[in-house]
């Protein structure tokens, strides 16, 4: 079995920080931890922080924009935090955009978009 | 593209059958860049490419084996990466490097990505298999 990525709940955000280098099948199981954590917790936001990822590739990117519109229609924003640019700058060349996805520069700038966000829906 | 591979005395060799061995090539991989000298951004660019192809050896191919090491042509020092599969081969080779185009459930951007972001780029492709060839050289 492989290594799962906690999901931490803290209020009505869920954060994940991923830690590891990610190998296919623990980004797959992300995906359906995350989904299932949203509806149990009733979340209204996630915040991903990638800062600990020294790549990015197709795979991974896919599943960050998948989780995003994912989570939109279970009622939750996400923000994904802490892209190295290197990553960024990669990210761009192999093609990927990113579409739909949220970033913030960091943990606390996410948080307080997520703040943000909420207050124009309420 | 020279066979860098063949000449590389120090080339290391990691046999690929399932997703963890993706991410022991794609850390070889890191590893050797990182010795060489080789910038962080170059660095990335080489990682991720080798992550993209690394998955489509595996995907499409079957698993086979990654070949690393590292390489210098004149006053140039690089690092060179072979995946070489025994897979059933690609059959349209202008049509699988086109953007966006994907005979799975991927992006599409895995190999002609992946070509974007080395600066060499070699692939043979037949009934017996495939190797792609790629050297990032270091700055």
């Amino acid at each position: 079995m492989t290594e799962r990525v906690p999901v931490l709940k803290i209020g009505e955000t869920l954060l994940v920080s991923i830690q590891t280098d990610l190998e296919d099948q623990m980004v797959m199981d992300l995906q359906e931890d995350l989904s299932n954590r949203i509806v149990d917790t009733g979340a209204k936001g996630v915040v991903i922080d990638i800062s600990a990822l020294e790549i990015v590739d197709s795979f991974v990117g896919r599943m960050l924009a998948t989780n995003a519109s994912i989570s939109r229609v279970l009622g939750a924003e996400t923000i994904v935090v802490g892209m190295r640019p290197a990553v960024a700058m990669t990210l761009v060349e192999l093609g990927l955009s990113l579409n739909g996805v949220r970033t913030a520069l960091n943990l606390e700038r996410g948080l307080k978009l997520l703040r943000r966000l909420g207050a124009e829906r309420a | 593209m020279k066979d860098f591979g063949a000449a590389g005395v120090t080339a290391e060799a990691i046999p690929v059958a399932n997703s963890s061995d993706v991410v022991s090539a794609r850390q070889t991989v890191r590893n050797l860049s990182q010795r060489s000298g080789m910038s962080l951004v170059h660095q990335t660019k080489l990682v991720t490419a080798a992550s993209e192809l690394g998955r489509n050896m595996l995907i499409y191919g079957g698993g086979g084996v990654v070949r690393v090491a590292a390489v210098t042509d004149g006053g140039r020092s690089g690092i060179f990466v072979e995946f070489r599969d025994q897979g059933p081969g690609i059959g349209d080779i202008e049509l699988a490097m086109t953007d966006g185009w994907t005979s799975g459930n991927g992006m599409g951007l895995g190999l002609s990505g992946a070509k974007r972001l080395v600066d060499e780029f070699d692939i043979e492709t037949g009934p017996s298999g495939t190797t792609v060839r790629i050297v990032k050289w270091g700055r």
